[in-house]
């Protein structure tokens, strides 16, 4: 197998980065781009310990960061392979040269979730613990990862087995009629099968949509800051980001492409996105970065359309509030320390409406806790309210509530009763599919706990 | 004393519903044959309800047809009554039943046993099974003779240390009266072989003097039912005798509620575990405490006699308060019983210690049948018997063994089940056990089954050949329903209205017709009548079938070949599962005690995980 490296930790997320390196030629890898402090042999280097240094560049030998380097030896890693971590402080773009730096020199980047997938297949960890911990480390925020650990412990567990039970309900008492025709088993009537398979879709639907929530948690929430051109969109970016990331300036069309930044604001994970200003252009460049922008507005989660108060509104201002009727949106006024107020927008048709100065960050809080408020994501977190986020056990998800629908078309074609159990048997074996149980058994089970059968 | 007896290559020991068919088959492949009984009265009885079939049981029995065995054939000579069960539920689950005429069909089958050639046919208790470096070698009667024998079935039934219980009496015995084999659990016991101890039970026989039958409700057979064997095509027109339904009711479950101190069950003394489908009386009032009544069948045991079995009321009880709560039920309130209700403990081995091939893993030669495998009805025991006896003759005959699958045969399922599940109570087959029962159905048993049992030689030539026209009739006939295009004529149009189902307005084809769920194949023939063949009933059934449901069917294809991937996956014999990294110790112990053939086997397994599987399907990738 190939020695593998990536960045482990999340982009944006906090201060220190991390790269990973995992594979039989780790060290050797390592030996080329890091300059230690002490000198030792690597052989020497026992597991589990941290040494001090330097990586360079090695076509032009250039430091490129202080780091830590922490050496795992095979089998004693994560992946059972030869591994190292190396810990860096320099943020993104250092981050991502580190990378490059084991990749020219015969690593391979890894792929989404590879490390675990080693760890798999030396038999480190099976596979429902793996897909866990790939959440786990795909987690961005604090919450998220609580979700994770919630899925791992069995709060998805405990909501698909509420599903389980009605659905197998209805089977044991479609199975006990077929196999004991001759004993009469009272409510096995399409009405009442019907009124099931509903209750079942509805409790699928809404977890189905839990995944919209868990995607917010893991991947965060998609915001796009939009405006028109010089309202200060960069600055508020900037002051999210608190860095000077985006190029800010005083004529219109500085920001040409969208930018893209992971936040965390007070545990909520916001991906942000900067657009350029929204206007009429003949710049050619600019055009294809508005119509980007148009388009980040599309799959936005969140919107912020921002004007400026100290301007008289405009019509392209109103056009610019009805595009974004149908989206979770909040109105930022920038450019309150100018003191004058020509927007005049009516607040009684609005409210989600915050007034702020971008530059000063005078009412920053303001914008974050309404968007703490509208995530709510303290309901999110509540104990009853499972979130899947992971792809696999959502699609699982789906297809049990297309084969639960599927069971009701059948009854009301009026088909008989041992086809319409063909799909929800279907819809069990999706659901066991991500709890991994056999239907057989659970059907057999429930016969005999309900009903009183035989000679 | 003993005394060399003879020489055979098949040695069954037991001639029930298992036995029986073992011995036929094998007799049949050629074998020289030889089956044992302690009583020779006792051949193919049926020691408790008096009938074969019902759901997924006659599934089971036209398979066994299929494969060229006796069930179906026998209880077409000697029934009373048939019914078409489940028939509003769909074709998959449609379901055959018959009452027995019990003396009948015992003597039926005896007759056809003795007449067998190449079998023979011997009373006498089997007490020994001499086996060397694990092989089998001989067996001993308990009076002393000696056979050489080259393969070996039991399917002692539940002779095996039988005992009966009867509220406080207990006994050994066999069923009916007939000793039980005392001394075959030691010599089992010798050769390693774990045995479990089961129990089941049966209702008390009721003289059909006694009943007051106008008090009951009357269930007459079928007129014109279909028989079991697809060689027994005619429909009959004998008379039949009913069935009656009656229900127990507060008094009767107060009179055990207040005795049940007095069942062995309750006091301990029984140690067996008994089926969950197959609960005694008493159970079924503890357990379903608020139901205020149970259904009770009073079904004829037979026509030359007046004993009537009172299914729904097996029980342990005392005879004394058995008595007391019979009378209590309406109808047999001066109910005379002719054999009390008893329960019987039994010893029987956990079948996940043979292979799929039903052979003893690591005792060659030996084979398992029936009840002593850990499952319960005839239906099941002649199953098991039936690939039992093929297994052992194709095994001296060294050719390669036959393993139905799950998406082949509910015998297939029932012999995966035991085989890698084994089962911790009396194992029956029920419709919900085969993931694929729209394939598995009891109509279409000739289609998947005839070409099997005509290449091992259980099915004649003249058959096979009648049952490949059969099959090209049907296959024509479906092609022109789904070629003949008929126009929306005012008599067509007539004739749907006639049956509720709405106008055509343009032409349609016969096949589309048939698939509206108001429309069946006799609306068909006369909205067209263009055949140029003479289609039987079961062929015109097979044509709706087919047609009418072909979609699902072809959904249930699709996840037969999702299983068939895992099935495929072959895992060597001799891989050693403790050096596969990543398996849990549960997986790798129940992995090792199984032995699976395949990953799809190796899935079934309880304990085995998702995950396991996943590690063992990376871990076989690898080591190609």
């Amino acid at each position: 197998m190939d020695t593998i490296a990536a960045i482990s930790t999340a982009t944006g997320a906090g201060g220190i980065g991390i790269i990973r390196m995992s594979g039989k030629d780790t060290f050797s890898i390592l030996r080329k781009i890091f300059r230690m402090k002490e000198n030792i042999e690597y052989d020497k280097i026992p597991g589990y310990t941290m040494k001090y240094g330097y990586i360079i560049n090695t076509n032009n030998l250039e430091k490129i960061d202080e780091v830590l380097v922490t050496f795992f030896k095979n089998p004693k890693s994560y992946t059972r392979e030869d591994m190292c971590e190396i810990n860096s402080h320099g943020g993104v773009v250092v981050e991502k040269l580190i990378l490059e730096q084991c990749l020219n020199n015969g690593a391979k980047l890894a792929e989404p979730g590879e490390f675990t997938k080693r760890a798999f297949l030396n038999g480190r960890i099976d596979l429902t613990q793996a897909e866990s911990i790939i959440d786990i480390i795909n987690s961005k925020t604090e919450k998220e990862s609580r979700a994770a650990i919630n899925q791992l412990e069995g709060g998805l567990a405990k909501k698909i087995k509420i599903i389980k039970d009605l659905i197998l309900d209805i089977l044991s008492d479609i199975e006990a009629t077929i196999d004991y025709p001759e004993y009469d088993i009272e409510g096995v009537t399409n009405t009442r099968i019907l009124s099931i398979l509903d209750k079942i879709s509805n409790n699928l639907t809404i977890l189905k949509n839990s995944f919209d929530n868990g995607k917010i948690l893991k991947d965060g929430i998609k915001t796009v800051i939009i405006g028109k051109p010089n309202v200060g969109k960069s600055s508020l970016l900037n002051a999210i980001l608190d860095e000077e990331r985006a190029i800010v300036s005083d004529v219109e069309g500085t920001t040409r492409d969208t930018i893209e930044e992971y936040v965390n604001i007070n545990g909520i994970c916001l991906k942000l996105i900067d657009t350029a200003g929204i206007r009429n252009t003949e710049n050619e460049i600019e055009e294809i970065g508005v119509q980007k922008a148009l388009q980040s507005l599309k799959n936005a989660d969140l919107v912020i359309v921002m004007f400026d108060i100290s301007k008289e509104m405009t019509k392209e201002d109103l056009e610019l509030l009805n595009k974004i009727k149908s989206k979770k949106s909040i109105i930022v006024l920038n450019k309150i320390d100018k003191n004058e107020n020509n927007f005049k927008l009516n607040m009684q048709k609005y409210d989600n409406v915050i007034e702020l100065s971008a530059q000063s960050k005078k009412g920053i809080d303001k914008l974050y806790q309404k968007i703490e408020k509208m995530y709510n994501l303290k309901d999110i977190e509540a104990e009853d309210r499972t979130i899947i986020t992971n792809i696999r056990h959502k699609r699982e998800i789906e297809d049990c509530l297309h084969n639960i629908k599927k069971a009701a078309n059948e009854i009301n074609k009026n088909m008989q009763i041992d086809i319409v159990s063909i799909y929800i048997k279907e819809a069990l074996e999706n659901l066991n599919n991500i709890t991994g149980e056999s239907v057989s058994e659970d059907i057999i089970n429930k016969i005999f706990s309900k009903f009183c059968l035989g000679k | 004393m003993e005394h060399y007896a003879g020489e055979y290559d098949v040695a069954v020991i037991g001639a029930g519903h298992a036995g029986c068919e073992a011995a036929l088959a094998a007799a049949r492949m050629g074998m020289r044959t030889v089956i044992f009984s302690i009583s020779l009265e006792a051949i193919a009885n049926m020691p408790c309800n008096p009938h074969i079939g019902g759901s997924s049981k006659g599934h089971l029995v036209r398979e066994i047809d299929c494969l060229g065995g006796e069930m179906a054939k026998n209880i077409d000579k000697s029934f009373t009554q048939v019914r078409m069960l489940n028939t509003s539920k769909g074709p998959a689950v449609y379901s055959l039943r018959a009452q027995a005429d019990r003396k009948k069909y015992q003597s039926k089958m005896k007759y056809t046993l003795e007449n067998q050639e190449n079998l023979s046919v011997k009373q006498a208790e089997i007490i020994d099974i001499v086996v060397d470096k694990n092989k089998i070698k001989s067996i001993k009667t308990n009076i002393g003779a000696i056979y050489n024998i080259k393969t070996v079935i039991l399917a002692t039934g539940t002779y095996l240390k039988g005992k009966i219980h009867i509220g406080e009496i207990s006994f050994e015995s066999g069923p009916d009266g007939v000793f039980s084999a005392k001394e075959l659990s030691k010599c089992l016991n010798r050769l390693n072989i774990k045995l479990n101890r089961f129990k089941t039970g049966t209702p008390a026989r009721i003289n059909k003097n006694t009943i007051d039958f106008s008090k009951m409700e009357v269930q007459e057979g079928d007129k014109n039912s279909e028989l079991f064997s697809f060689e027994s095509e005619n429909i009959t027109s004998k008379k039949q005798l009913p069935c009656y339904l009656t229900y127990t009711n507060e008094e009767t479950h107060k009179i055990i509620r207040e005795n049940l101190k007095r069942s062995p069950m309750y006091a301990g003394e029984i140690l067996g575990t008994g089926p969950r489908y197959c609960p005694s009386i008493e159970d079924k009032v503890v357990r379903f405490s608020d139901k205020e009544r149970h259904q009770v069948f009073v079904e004829p045991m037979g026509e030359e006699t007046e004993e009537m079995y009172i299914q729904g009321m097996s029980s342990s009880l005392p005879e004394d308060v058995q008595i007391q709560m019979y009378r209590t039920i309406r109808g047999l309130e001066n109910a005379e019983f002719t054999r009390p209700a008893y329960a019987i403990e039994y010893d029987c081995i956990d079948p996940s210690e043979l292979k799929l091939t039903l052979e003893h893993k690591s005792i060659d030669g030996l084979f398992f049948a029936g009840q002593i495998n850990g499952t319960s009805g005839y239906e099941e025991a002649a199953a098991q018997g039936l690939i039992a006896g093929i297994n052992s003759s194709l095994k001296i005959k060294d050719k390669k063994q036959l393993i139905l699958d799950r998406s082949e045969a509910y015998i297939g399922v029932l012999i995966d089940d035991i085989v890698t599940k084994g089962t911790n109570e009396p194992y029956r087959m029920m419709t919900s056990r085969a993931e694929y029962r729209l394939l598995l159905r009891q109509d279409n048993a000739d289609l998947r089954l005839t070409k099997i049992g005509h290449e091992i030689g259980l099915i004649s030539d003249e058959r096979y050949e009648k049952f490949l026209r059969k099959k090209e009739r049907i296959e024509i006939e479906i092609k022109r329903l789904k070629e003949k295009v008929i126009k929306p004529t005012d008599s067509v149009n007539k004739i749907l209205e006639d049956n509720k189902s709405s106008k055509i307005n343009t032409g349609v084809k016969l096949s589309d017709l048939l698939r509206r769920t108001e429309i069946n194949y006799s609306i068909i023939e006369k909205l067209d009548n263009g055949m140029n063949i003479d289609l039987t009933k079961r062929e015109k059934q097979q044509v709706e079938i087919q047609i009418k449901y072909e979609g699902y069917i072809k959904l249930q294809e699709e996840q037969v070949e999702k299983f068939k991937k895992l099935e495929r996956k072959i895992i060597r014999k001799d891989i050693e599962y403790s050096k596969i990294k990543g398996l849990r110790l549960e997986a790798r112990q129940k992995l090792d005690k199984i032995r699976p053939t395949s990953v799809g086997q190796a899935s079934r397994i309880s304990g085995v995980s998702p995950a396991d599987i996943s590690v063992l399907l990376i871990y076989l990738q690898s080591n190609k």
